[in-house]
């Protein structure tokens, strides 16, 4: 069922890195800023929403986005493995963050065309929002590597520990060649270019140094994820896994 | 210390004829006061014009601000109370 | 009086709203500031305890309706700093006099949540009792303060009516959801009613804030309305009020109620409640890590700013 795989991984990849975002609440290192990542968690989760709604829908076994959400165990989750690292300080958030805005706003604008009609609006909704969360992680990743000694130290040591993460946006796997070749997907590898490209431009103005490392992590996508991560479920699911059928 | 700057934001929505005073806020430059500024005061909101300006550089005779307008934004239903199912009998909400 | 106190207080008696650049009484000028930045406070603090539950919201829905709560409450508590500046204080003298203790927030959020209920409590019982005492000051003789609170009364609404909902869906649950509303209810309905502080002869500023128009109702008479409103919506859930005092009183016209425990009250106030030094030193902690961030970010733009020169 690639269609369904497909659009759990998007659902997945925004629900996941809304819950991480969401970590911050109240714990920001200035109240503006507070309010602009929630502002970012709270878009994404709507995000996760629709995708993962339609997802449901197209696998057709009565599961919404509840039951998606709250009763997948860590081996059907399809998020990639950059979501889902932790928060660490706040220049390992923004770099986290750059690297998936760059290439959501990426993805967004190519699914903006495809030949599913659901998966086209729902792009082009998210698109707008992404375009501005681009331009808010690109901003803070230049004042954070261009800012102090201190901060752009921690800058790029949060870049050269999350590079091994950034392969796998890129991954055109089985089912990623198949929803390329019905149109509904894209050529996420044809992504890499441009990706890289805006990473340079603002890693120059940023004076932080691209990694040279090309070993990549992968595995997300398959469902098998890293050890933080079935902690990030036993939080996000317990009330669901602890009064089962409930309603609230 | 060194603290950010205080800067005054003026909002235009949609359908307004001018740019409205919405409150202040703390940001180290313009962009980052842009960006702020459209996460605290324009979430109900959609399509609206930003100017900051630094507090600092506003001069005044006499305070007039006039607040802003509100217009529902129809993709986050859930900030208007009317969103809610409350049952009719229950009062004061 | 001296003349321009007198002219002042004149203004005040007329209805005209002072607004920043104007005369104002020394004493007034410090009790809003007081006022408004512990008001402040209170709302960044508040993020703390409903923060606490975002993780673990039990549905997606449930999820970004908290979400977006607590950071209305983060945005009040800017235009409420925002509003204090106005009179001549900076935000970081403000948080240096929370940080420090010298300033108060809203004794309710010593409070822990402990349950999915509790935050359907906050929104009921908190937000519900906070908006009766916003509603009031929307009519502040201070032009800033009252605007600010004309814009949060507008979004406070959505937030009493969520906390509602939470507990709507608990009380016509399972047995154990019904169990858990109660409960939440058992430990948030007291200290709801110390939000509006001591008796109003014990309050040390009481009558002269009511002068100067920044108080506009008394606390016995906000908390009166408080219990009159929030009766009929427990008993529509369903659940008990933890006071054997409470009764409708057909003569008053108002419920009749228990004594708060002011010995409870004055304990949270000095600091001795049950999260007062877990949320100051959680603040504390998130300002001085952030130090770094908000230290590159001047660096940056006044790097820039030479650079443009």
């Amino acid at each position: 069922m690639s269609l369904f795989d497909y659009l759990l991984r998007l659902g997945d990849n925004a629900l996941i890195l809304s819950q991480r975002l969401g970590e911050w609440c109240g714990h920001g290192p200035v109240v503006e800023e507070d309010i602009a990542l929630t502002n970012v968690a709270l878009d994404l989760l709507g995000q996760g929403r629709l995708w993962l709604t339609y997802a449901g829908e197209v696998e057709g076994r009565g599961r919404d986005e509840d039951k998606l959400a709250f009763l997948r165990d860590a081996g059907e989750f399809r998020n990639v493995l950059l979501v889902e690292q932790p928060n660490g300080d706040f220049a390992v958030t923004m770099a986290r963050q750059f690297f998936f805005d760059a290439w959501h706003h990426l993805l967004l604008a190519k699914l903006s065309d495809s030949t599913d009609e659901r998966i086209r609006g729902i792009a082009a909704k998210a698109l707008k929002e992404v375009t501005y969360h681009l331009r808010r992680s690109a901003d803070w990743v230049i004042r954070l590597g261009d800012g102090t000694e201190e901060s752009h130290a921690r800058m790029q040591a949060a870049v050269d520990n999350l590079w091994m993460y950034t392969g796998e946006l890129f991954e055109m796997d089985a089912v990623e060649e198949e929803m390329k070749q019905a149109g509904i997907g894209c050529d996420l590898a044809a992504l890499g270019a441009p990706w890289m490209s805006e990473i340079g431009k603002v890693f120059g103005e940023a004076t932080l140094e691209v990694p040279k490392q090309t070993w990549m992590q992968h595995g997300g996508k398959r469902g098998v994820h890293s050890e933080k991560f079935g902690y990030i479920l036993a939080e996000m699911q317990f009330l669901q896994r602890a009064y089962p059928g409930a309603q609230w | 210390m060194n603290e950010w700057p205080l800067w005054e934001v003026f909002v235009r929505s949609q359908h307004g004829l001018a740019h409205q005073h919405a409150g202040s806020l703390h940001a180290p430059d313009a962009e980052t006061a842009i960006n702020n500024a459209r996460d605290v005061y324009t979430r109900r909101n959609e399509g609206v014009s930003i100017w900051v300006v630094r507090s600092s550089d506003i001069a005044a005779s006499s305070p007039g601000e006039k607040g802003p307008m509100f217009e529902p934004a129809s993709t986050k239903p859930y900030r208007h109370p009317t969103f809610y199912d409350v049952p009719d009998e229950v009062k004061h909400l | 009086m001296d003349p321009s106190d007198q002219t002042f207080q004149e203004r005040i008696d007329q209805g005209v709203k002072i607004e920043p650049k104007d005369y104002m009484a020394e004493g007034y000028r410090k009790t809003l500031v007081r006022q408004i930045s512990q008001h402040a406070h209170s709302e960044i603090v508040g993020q703390l305890p409903e923060g606490n539950w975002i993780g673990r919201a039990p549905t997606l829905r449930r999820k970004a309706i908290l979400l977006a709560k607590v950071q209305d409450e983060a945005g009040h508590g800017l235009y409420l700093y925002s509003a204090a500046e106005t009179l001549g204080v900076s935000r970081d003298s403000m948080i240096a006099d929370l940080h420090s203790g010298k300033a108060k927030y809203s004794s309710i959020f010593n409070y822990p949540t402990l349950t999915w209920a509790d935050i359907g409590a906050i929104g009921w019982l908190v937000d519900g009792a906070a908006i009766i005492n916003q509603i009031a000051l929307c009519r502040c003789s201070y032009g800033p303060y009252a605007r600010a609170m004309v814009r949060i009364c507008k979004e406070e609404s959505f937030h009493q009516r969520q906390g509602f909902e939470i507990l709507l869906s608990l009380c016509r649950g399972t047995a154990e959801q019904k169990a858990m509303a109660q409960d939440a209810l058992n430990r948030w309905w007291w200290p709801s009613l110390m939000m509006f502080g001591p008796h109003d002869g014990e309050s040390t500023h009481a009558e002269q804030s009511s002068r100067w128009k920044i108080k506009i109702v008394s606390n016995d008479g906000l908390r009166q309305k408080f219990v009159d409103q929030t009766v009929p919506q427990g008993d529509f859930l369903g659940l008990t009020f933890p006071d054997p005092l409470l009764k409708w009183n057909a003569e008053r016209g108002h419920y009749d109620f228990g004594e708060v425990d002011w010995e409870e009250f004055r304990n949270v106030v000095q600091g001795n409640g049950p999260c007062n030094r877990e949320r100051l030193r959680e603040r504390v902690r998130a300002h001085e890590e952030g130090a770094w961030v908000r230290d590159a970010a001047m660096a940056y733009a006044q790097k820039h700013a030479k650079k443009a020169a």
